[in-house]
């Protein structure tokens, strides 16, 4: 709790920062706007965290969103598919990836890091081959308005994605920190073999953080496709594992596996949007856009990190 | 007697590339009964247990439990037969708490949603730790606990289990006096209730007063096996190396220069208000005694300058000398072999060779191109001197036994040429036979002038080995005992924080 009280404080300064410069900040257009895209982020980076929490990566997940965006523009458009079933369609792809992943991962001991490295490569250029190329869209979303208006719709004048996310990470947050395989999951991070020994089943468990990964993944894409509107299968999704991966190291994931919280996850996706927000609205040049958010992340773990060491010797001489 | 034991094997064989780790072994155990297994680095005690605890499959051979054929494939399957397993290599998450280690697999869960019933599962893990008398609280992160209390979890979760056979292997190797006895009391508390126990140590002492059989492995076969009226040290030995160790523990015959290393003010970080001072004589082996958490190790850091808010004033000969880095430490000389050397003093997925020769790599190059011939050479003959049992020089050092890997990382220290060399638990895993090795190097080391600071837990090394022994109670040292009056007694007194009349002042100003 105290590792996410940290990061928390920093996003409250921002945000005082941000609205005491640009009282925009706080206006009711803006706030949506970065709620829904919190929304659309932090989905995704949930499951990625689940990932990184296992000792696990996975650098597919901006080409996943181009490839299952592609197919969903296709299946609805073109193909003519009843929504719930393209909807479905769109979300089992990666969720079967994710499962492709896993059992790599887990059988074949191959590192994650390559496995969704070529993942990355491929879904990339699948979904450039599929769309040849050009540009996909929704149209006038004739026959699946339904579908896009749920996406671009609210709830108690909260964007949709946003609501989506505080129920998954309501339900994640019961999964990771107080189910059974939560606990697996940090057991598996830490020392897959101590775990094994235990006599659980850590294939399992490593593979299934990826199948979720999937899914999560996949209804980030849905959305994320409704919400850019036009699906340029070459840059479609570029970095936003990076994204991910950010908000998840920021949120206090160690890379090392065996560490990491939901609240965290989220507040760490809240903070990256709201430098982009702040780049935005600051008159920053946004060329400049990575690289403030390059040392924010460098900043929040290196103070992370001395917070730790002091602590640390705090606790032996007590 | 006339049951079927409660576990059997057969002709266990078990190969791994380069090495036969068990050839047709065979070895069975009665319900309560507490057979010892002994052997050498290498002998394949771990990995028979591995077959048992459903780690490792064997390639022959067969294993019965109550006289019917079991199978073991894998560790739920041995879980299921009530074996539950200590490994040699402590086996704790630090990321979670102790419950949670306790019952890792065995979570109580409440329906529907299979979540964690945290209420229950801290409720249940709180008697394990009181017959333990581990005082902790079962809502602690478990790498806030010394490796001790570490281990003393692996035994509460082996407990926990309700098993019907406890494989313990080298559990004692990081337990200090106090929790040895309470352990060794557990195992004979656990034979009475029905329970069998293989108990796998080093330490000869212990399977004297716990076992009630010994089964000796040699090279990967049946060396024979002891009743407990036959458990004698030298026959136990020469069974396990299969030669007699003459002058098992060499005593000192040089002339000693006391006062020449002298301490002052050594303030460690975990006490940082006790000031501990003593003089070491030249060419003497001073032994450091004391229950877990006496602050031994951590006086060993601040002296070579590990321990960053440490400090200490030290006299070497007539110099004085300052060191703030363990660097100044390592150009004067003095050097610490520390006790975590798993982690500390290994690159366990690098050869043997590279190990023993990475801290001196610089002496086996010409014009920056490494000189594999001599380096190679060197390396042969550090792995006959200790008996380390490997392949060849290029085997990975992960693929070795726990006390092999032992032997490397000392071999590496005791070949440098140190004017201090501060050992903390230099034998912890090793065998017999590489133990007088051991002894032997230090003996040698002492002979030629350097002051040796022993810091150990195992009580017949404390006793023999050193010519003097400082016993330590938090923090401080309650008293320095000269040879003549080292007595278990005596130094189980001081390590209370009882005064003795036997006792000397640490050092003489
Ligand atoms: N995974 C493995 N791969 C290759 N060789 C192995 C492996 N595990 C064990 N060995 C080899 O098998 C032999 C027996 O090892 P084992 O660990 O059973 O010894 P041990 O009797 O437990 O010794 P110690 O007292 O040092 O713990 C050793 O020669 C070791 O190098
Ligand atoms: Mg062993």
């Amino acid at each position: 709790m105290k590792k996410e009280f940290g990061i928390f404080l920093l996003l409250a300064v921002l945000c005082a920062v941000t609205a005491a410069i640009n009282p925009k900040f706080i206006s009711a257009v803006n706030l949506t706007n970065i709620a829904n895209l919190i929304g659309l982020f932090g989905i995704f980076s949930i499951g990625l965290g689940l990932v990184i929490i296992t000792g696990g990566i996975d650098l597919s997940v901006g080409s996943m969103f181009a490839l299952s965006g592609v197919l969903l523009s296709l299946a609805l458009t073109s193909w003519h598919w009843p929504w719930p079933v393209a909807a479905a369609a769109a979300i089992l792809v990666p969720m079967l990836l994710g499962w492709c992943h896993g059992w790599l991962i887990s059988r074949l001991k191959i590192q994650p890091f390559i496995i969704t490295l070529c993942g990355l490569l491929v879904y990339r250029g699948l979904a450039r081959f599929i769309a040849q190329d050009n540009t996909m869209g929704f149209g006038s979303a004739e026959g699946f308005e339904t579908l896009r208006d749920i996406t671009k719709g609210k709830l108690f004048g909260l964007p949709m994605p946003f609501v989506i996310l505080l129920v998954i990470a309501a339900i994640m947050w019961f999964v990771l920190h107080r189910s059974v395989f939560g606990r697996y999951l940090l057991a598996v991070g830490r020392n897959e073999e101590a775990t094994r020994f235990s006599g659980i089943n850590t294939r399992r468990v490593i593979a299934t953080s990826y199948v979720i990964a999937g899914l999560l993944t996949g209804i980030s894409g849905i959305l994320l496709a409704f919400y850019t509107n036009s699906i340029s299968p070459s840059n479609h999704g570029n970095f936003y594992e990076l994204y991910g991966i950010a908000a998840a190291v920021l949120g206090g994931c160690s890379l090392r596996g065996g560490e990491g919280s939901i609240i965290g996850i989220l507040i760490g996706t809240a903070l990256l949007q709201v430098l982009q927000n702040l780049v935005n609205l600051l008159g920053i040049p946004s060329s400049l856009n990575f690289a403030v958010m390059g040392a924010v992340v460098f900043i929040g773990v290196l103070a992370d990190h001395l917070v730790q060491l002091r602590s640390a010797q705090r606790a032996v001489r007590i | 007697m006339s049951a079927a034991p409660l576990l059997e094997v057969r002709g266990i064989s078990k190969r791994f590339p380069g090495v036969i780790a068990l050839d047709n072994v065979a070895l069975e155990i009665s319900e309560g009964e507490v057979v010892a297994l002994v052997g050498e680095n290498g002998a394949g005690k771990s990995t028979l247990m591995k077959i048992l605890g459903g780690v490792y499959q064997p390639d022959g051979g067969e294993i019965l439990v109550g006289g019917q054929p079991a199978k073991i494939h894998n560790v739920t399957d041995a879980m299921r037969l009530g074996i539950a397993f200590i490994h040699q290599e402590l086996n704790v998450l630090g990321n979670l708490d102790v419950a949670a280690n306790v019952f890792l697999g065995r979570e109580p869960v409440m329906t529907p949603f299979k979540l964690i019933d945290r209420k229950k599962i801290h409720a249940d893990t709180e008697p394990y730790l009181k017959r333990l008398g581990l005082n902790v609280s079962s809502s602690t992160r478990v790498d806030q606990l010394s490796i001790a209390q570490q281990q003393m979890v692996e035994i509460a979760k082996a407990l926990s289990l309700n098993a019907r056979l406890i494989i313990m292997d080298e559990p004692t190797s990081s337990l200090t006096l106090s929790e040895t006895e309470r352990l060794l009391e557990l195992v004979r508390e656990l034979s009475k209730q029905g329970v069998s126990v293989i108990y796998i140590s080093h330490r000869l002492g212990e399977i004297q007063s716990c076992a009630d059989r010994v089964i000796v492995l040699r090279d990967g076969k049946n060396a024979g096996a002891l009743a407990k009226e036959e458990i004698f040290h030298d026959r136990l030995v020469s069974m396990m190396v299969g030669r007699e160790i003459k002058n098992f523990y060499t005593q000192s015959t040089a002339a000693k220069t006391p006062g020449y290393f002298k301490v002052r003010n050594a303030r460690s970080i975990r006490f940082p208000d006790q000031a501990v001072s003593f003089d070491a004589a030249r060419g003497e082996i001073l032994g450091f005694a004391g229950l877990v958490g006496a602050g031994r190790s951590e006086l060993a850091k601040a002296i070579v300058g590990l321990d960053p808010s440490g400090s200490s004033d030290l006299n070497l000969g007539e110099e004085k000398i300052s060191i703030r880095h363990p660097r100044d430490a390592i150009e004067r000389g003095i050097y610490l072999v520390p006790e975590n050397r798993r982690t500390e003093g290994l690159v366990v997925q690098m050869s043997v060779r590279e190990n023993v020769t990475l801290p001196s790599l610089k002496n086996f190059t010409r014009l920056g191109w490494i000189q594999r011939k001599r380096e190679r050479k060197t390396v042969e003959e550090q792995i006959v001197s200790l008996r380390i049992k490997t392949p060849t020089t290029e085997a990975a050092v992960m693929n070795l036994s726990g006390g092999n890997q032992q032997k490397i990382v000392l071999g590496k220290w005791l070949a440098m040429n140190p004017k201090v060399m501060i050992l903390d638990e230099p034998t912890r895993g090793i065998d017999v036979g590489a133990k007088a090795e051991i002894y032997r190097l230090m003996r040698e080391l002492a002979e030629r002038n350097t002051v040796i600071l022993m810091i150990s837990s195992d009580m017949e090394e404390i006793l023999h080995v050193s010519d003097r022994v400082a016993v330590m109670h938090e923090g401080e040292i309650s008293g320095i005992l000269d040879r003549a009056d080292c007595t278990e007694e005596n130094i189980m007194q001081l390590a209370v924080g009882k005064k003795i009349s036997a006792a000397k002042a640490p050092f003489s100003s």
